[in-house]
């Protein structure tokens, strides 16, 4: 009764200050006559019609598959660039002054000419999506394979854990932490990347779909559209949240306990 | 190497280790010599600084000495033996946070590549003879420490080493909790014939282990003595512990460590012999004359 009572609250909480705002907002451009700011009414109206139709397929999905495909590369090659630069000193010191480079560059300046090499295409979109999207997982799992434990390390060794094993069993969930709070900052950089990169030369997309809106000056469309990028980011987030819960619980049980006893 | 004890299967040979970094070396060993006999148990005890672990960690192959040789049954020891398992003081970072006490246990048993039914088999048994049977899916941070070290101890026995290295073992743990610890060793030991070399600083807990106490002398390390522990096998806190022969043997290690700590590159000062129990020869010996 207790617990139902502080998780009714929780969700309270929660929820609370997006009602609030969102109240605020239908009130407020309830009677807006301003063609640039539509009541949420209308936009609301809009979001089911422009949405749940045929540009699900057109639109949406394509968005969203770029996204996972750009986001799983830049997670894959940055684990395994990271695992690499972080095992080797070597390599890392010859490889330092180029990636602090690369890194500094924003990437939507690379969009024009990503697109003048590969195309309009799907590739060049995941292609932008990895170079942005790739840098705090590359960073963070340096910095995760470098601070293995060594009395971890020792303990690994001693029963002869080593090579692929060593790196299953040790190095990557020792660095997990770390990996993982890359990812995090990946999935952010990864969204709004795919987003712009449908806005620079497209046929479909979100990005394309809100700029084409905007263009076209059907605004109750564009801004249904940026509702649904916001909720896709939501919801991605929720998903990605619920991910480091279930692969991380170990690690915030141990925090928890290092906090409790010392 | 001598030959002279054919049941020795550890033989530490003239083992020397210096640190050398930036312009300056430090030599944290300097000549090691001994070895260890079939299903002894062995206590190293030393003054603080003394290159215990240094000592170990070559034993264990994690290190390679600047000179001298570690053989383990016949092979030269250049990386970590099969045969062989290490415990660690620092309970805390040498279990896996991120697997289960059963996943802790069995992990080097699928390095070894060992069938599923045998690794159950053999990690139901190492943590039932650590007395942790029913605590198999917790994780190491939800215990305290005497039983995360158990939980170390109980990986090493699954392993089924020949040799059990344990560096400090017990170290961090509460005095109550360490008399536990030791008596489970004393009787893994026995119920295992594993041999084991246990380093400690704690004067007590070697004359109270060991069949054998090896006193080192400070850093550059030698071995100042090498004592015979004629206490009785069957070894109890209570009576073990207040009984004069401890008293003697605990005071003349602890006269040796003192003396340790005065005299480094262990140059024999005066030899003070220890008054013997019974008729056998003292076992005092002078650390160039240990082999």
């Amino acid at each position: 009764m207790h617990r139902l009572l502080s998780s009714g609250r929780s969700l309270l909480l929660a929820l609370g200050l997006p009602v609030v705002l969102v109240g605020l907002w239908w009130v407020a451009s309830a009677n807006s006559v301003n063609y640039y700011w539509p009541p949420l009414k209308t936009i609301l109206t809009t979001f089911g019609d422009v949405w749940f139709s045929d540009r699900l397929r057109a639109d949406v999905l394509p968005s969203i598959t770029r996204l996972l495909i750009g986001y799983a590369g830049a997670v894959v090659l940055g684990v395994a660039l990271g695992v690499a630069l972080g095992s080797s000193r070597t390599l890392r010191r010859l490889t330092e002054p180029i990636l602090e480079f690369f890194r500094a560059i924003p990437p939507p300046v690379l969009i024009p000419i990503l697109f003048l090499f590969a195309g309009i295409g799907n590739t060049a979109k995941v292609v932008v999506i990895i170079s942005g999207a790739i840098w705090p997982v590359l960073l963070n799992t340096v910095e995760g394979v470098r601070a293995v434990d060594e009395v971890l390390s020792d303990t690994s060794r001693s029963y002869r854990i080593t090579g692929v094993a060593r790196l299953r069993r040790l190095v990557l969930p020792a660095a997990s932490p770390q990996i993982v709070a890359g990812m995090r900052q990946a999935l952010s950089i990864s969204i709004i990347l795919m987003v712009i990169s449908e806005m620079f030369a497209s046929s479909n997309g979100l990005g394309f779909a809100i700029v084409q809106f905007q263009r076209s000056f059907a605004i109750p469309e564009m801004w249904s559209g940026i509702l649904l990028l916001g909720l896709l980011g939501f919801v991605l987030s929720l998903l990605f949240q619920l991910f480091e819960r279930r692969s991380l619980r170990w690690y915030h049980g141990l925090r928890r306990s290092q906090r409790g006893e010392k | 190497m001598t030959i002279s004890d054919r049941a020795a299967l550890l033989d530490v040979a003239g083992v020397q280790k210096i640190y050398t970094g930036r312009g300056r070396t430090v030599e944290a060993v300097r000549d090691l010599t001994f070895s260890v006999g079939q299903g002894e148990l062995v206590c190293i005890v030393g003054p603080s600084g003394a290159g215990k672990t240094t000592l170990l960690k070559c034993i264990a192959g994690l290190m390679a000495p600047t000179s001298g040789t570690v053989t383990l049954d016949g092979a030269t020891v250049t990386s970590p033996p099969a045969s062989m398992a290490v415990v660690f003081q620092e309970y805390g970072r040498s279990l896996y946070p991120w697997l289960t006490i059963e996943g802790n246990v069995e992990l080097p048993l699928k390095a070894k590549k060992l069938s599923k039914a045998r690794r159950a088999e053999l990690v139901r048994e190492a943590l039932e003879a650590v007395g942790l049977a029913d605590v198999h899916s917790a994780y190491p941070w939800q215990l305290s420490g005497g039983m995360q070290q158990r939980v170390a101890i109980a990986r090493a026995v699954a392993y089924q080493p020949q040799v059990l290295l344990m560096d400090e073992p017990f170290a961090a743990v509460d005095a109550q909790t360490r008399a536990d610890l030791e008596d489970l060793i004393r009787s893994l030991w026995h119920k295992l014939g594993v041999t084991i070399l246990f380093v400690t600083h704690d004067i007590d807990e070697s004359v109270y282990l060991g069949q054998r106490v090896l006193v080192l002398s400070s850093s550059p390390t030698v071995i100042m003595e090498d004592l015979t522990i004629d206490l009785p096998d069957e070894r109890n806190q209570l009576e073990t512990r207040s009984s004069r022969r401890f008293a003697e043997l605990r005071g003349h290690v602890y006269e040796q460590i003192q003396l340790a700590k005065h005299r480094k590159g262990g140059q024999p000062g005066p030899e003070r012999v220890l008054p013997d129990s019974n008729d056998r020869t003292p076992a005092s010996k002078a650390p160039d004359a240990a082999r």
